[in-house]
């Protein structure tokens, strides 16, 4: 499966970017080209050059440094709305699948509307309760993304139970259990997989947005979505220079959203390599399980509907 | 289709009802004391205790929802905590703002989506439909701030096109006006949201292209580009509806930022300065009316795809 990933040109460049940006995360720790916090009023606005690899900005800091130092932020972000995400979705299948049939009924019309909130709002909400911080950026994305794990995991599980070879493996005296993880863990992945992704990739966005509205991280932290916030303002005389972390953000979330569509086509054995080649580029859209053209509500796997509420950044 | 519009108004109003009820219970788990917050640190014990009680903040939680929801039913969205001015009317007059930037920025997405899509899928096999497959690829994934700061920079600064910011103190008394300022931000989310209505369209039209009706539309005379637009973008079409269902929540959302961003004087904004004042009972209602809007918009988008497609329709219907 990761040769079948690195083989198709997008999975390899969401590889190389995000083990890059892991790479950098981890340089930064012990060395950055100089200090991301130290102003040097007389050095504002400096040009890209040797001494400042992106210049400076409006109080004179390096801006190299300090989005080197950000990209520890972004990886905690992601890791960290990934797990959240990944909890929330396995304990929310579990109760989904697992219960009695009033609980479960129950689960699935909860996550129906649930599926319906903007992350965004989410945020809001909890910004408004705790005051913001990275760790609401975390709790908001994560919980949105394992509601929609677990609607989509539901539509996928349903069906995997339903298949014939399940059936078969049923009949053969396979337990509930060999089929739960020869069966539905090892298909229902590949979904898991892309929906985590583009969880990640929501995560960073959202960081820009709130910490951009100033509800994200702190002063104190280095983060892209800081430094983005910090030059916009200054966007009637030095327009240009919110390309270095504008592009930054661009690059990673392009790659988290793209590692989903590779994860999933090099892994989903419906899909012939015909129409691998004809699907490219398929979708990071923003909520979750859009009807399919046959307003079958439950999300399919082939369509490319899946994804994050208008956490706009 | 009756039946299915029943069951659907039923998860509308249940969804609108657990949406108020997650928004007031967060909101009462409050760290610190919502009257003591609003009497300022300068109080004493005794002002913030008939605060608390003028607020009517020493009821039961189950009283004060049933307070808060009855009025929101008689069309009351209660008062702020810290200006005491009337919620209702002020959001009223943000909407003003919020819901024409919205739908021009639905109609800007559709207009660069759309086409672009169905161009992609056409163009699959040369460079064409691949560069465009690629920027709507990077777009999609640029935050909107950046967005809004590339478009300020290349329309407002260097070509004086358009105002940078803000909008006119007289709202639309000046329709030409306002118009103008909400464009730039109008592009901003449609440009993102644009990207991936895109990809969805393209997908759908790939699909479609290989459908056997369109290729039998072919084979028995009409040209591909007649069979793909008689026969093929019907369907199309749909996709694009129910994708919108969830987009128009975005673009909604997005105004958040984009407000911020351009200082217009929207829901958006205005839910960003009471979350910064802690203003409980104005972010109640305000968050109870966006949500109550993306759940209404859910709603039509479901109502309106089922209406039109014939594969759902029922027997004898």
């Amino acid at each position: 499966m990761i040769r079948r990933l690195l083989t198709r040109p997008t999975g390899c460049f969401a590889v190389v970017v995000l083990g890059l940006l892991v790479v950098l995360a981890l340089v930064s720790l012990v060395w950055t080209p100089q200090d991301p916090f130290r102003a040097d009023p007389f050095r504002q606005w400096a040009p890209p050059g040797p001494a400042h690899w992106f210049g400076t900005d409006a109080s004179g800091r390096d801006i190299a440094s300090y989005l080197l130092a950000g990209t520890r932020t972004t990886v905690l972000v992601a890791a960290g709305s990934g797990v959240v995400a990944s909890v929330v979705g396995i304990v929310l299948t579990a109760v989904g699948s697992l219960t009695t049939r009033w609980v479960r009924e129950g689960t699935a019309v909860l996550l129906d509307i649930l599926v319906a909130f903007p992350t965004l709002l989410t945020a809001m909400l909890l910004t408004a309760v705790f005051g913001g911080s990275l760790g609401i950026v975390v709790v908001s994305v994560g919980l949105s993304f394992g509601v929609t794990i677990a609607r989509v995991a539901r539509g996928e599980i349903r069906r995997i139970a339903r298949s014939d070879y399940v059936v078969a493996a049923r009949a053969s005296g396979v337990g509930p259990l060999g089929v739960l993880t020869r069966h539905l863990v090892p298909n229902a992945a590949p979904l898991f997989t892309v929906q985590l992704s583009l969880a990640m990739a929501t995560a960073v966005l959202a960081e820009a947005g709130l910490s951009y509205l100033g509800y994200g991280a702190g002063s104190d932290t280095a983060s892209w979505g800081n430094l983005l916030a910090d030059l916009q303002t200054y966007i009637g005389v030095h327009p240009w220079s919110a390309t270095w972390p504008g592009a930054a953000i661009a690059l990673v979330v392009a790659a988290l959203s793209l590692l989903g569509d590779a994860v999933r086509d090099a892994t989903d054995p419906r899909l012939t390599t015909g129409d691998r080649a004809a699907r490219g580029t398929a979708a990071t859209d923003r909520t979750a399980g859009t009807p399919g053209p046959g307003g079958d509500r439950a999300p399919d796997a082939d369509d490319p509907a899946t994804t994050t509420p208008g956490v706009t950044a | 289709m009756t039946r299915f519009l029943v069951g659907r108004l039923l998860l509308l109003v249940v969804g609108l009802l657990v949406a108020s009820i997650i928004v007031f219970a967060t909101l009462r788990v409050l760290p610190g004391d919502v009257a003591q917050v609003v009497a300022g640190t300068q109080s004493t014990p005794a002002q913030v205790e008939q605060l608390r009680q003028q607020l009517g903040l020493d009821r039961p939680v189950v009283v004060q929802y049933l307070d808060w929801i009855t009025g929101v039913l008689r069309g009351d969205l209660g008062r702020s905590l810290v200006t005491n001015g009337a919620v209702g009317p002020e959001i009223a007059e943000k909407l003003a703002v919020t819901l024409p930037l919205a739908g021009m920025s639905l109609v800007a997405a559709l207009l660069v989506g759309v086409p672009l899509g169905v161009l992609a899928a056409v163009l699959r096999r040369r460079a064409g439909g691949a560069v465009i497959g690629f920027l709507a690829q990077a777009v999609a994934a640029v935050p909107v701030v950046w967005a809004g700061m590339l478009l300020i920079a290349l329309f407002a600064v260097t070509l004086h096109w358009l105002p940078t910011q803000g909008f006119p103190l007289d709202g639309w008394g000046e329709p030409a006006r306002a118009f103008s300022s909400l464009v730039l931000p109008a592009l901003t989310i449609g440009a993102v949201e644009g990207a991936v209505i895109l990809r969805f369209t393209r997908s759908a039209t790939l699909s479609v292209l290989d459908a056997d009706h369109v290729r039998t539309a072919a084979a028995v005379g009409l040209t591909r580009t007649q069979a793909l637009l008689r026969h093929g973008l019907p369907s199309v079409a749909l996709t694009v509806l129910a994708v919108l269902g969830v987009q128009i929540a975005g673009l909604l959302v997005g105004a958040v930022v984009v407000e911020q961003l351009f200082s217009l004087p929207g829901v958006g904004r205005m839910l960003v300065t009471d979350v910064g004042r802690r203003d409980v009972t104005k972010v109640q209602s305000e968050l109870l009316v966006l949500t109550g809007l993306v759940l209404l918009v859910g709603f039509a988008v479901d109502v309106v795809h089922r209406a039109l497609d014939p594969r759902q329709r029922e027997v004898g219907e």
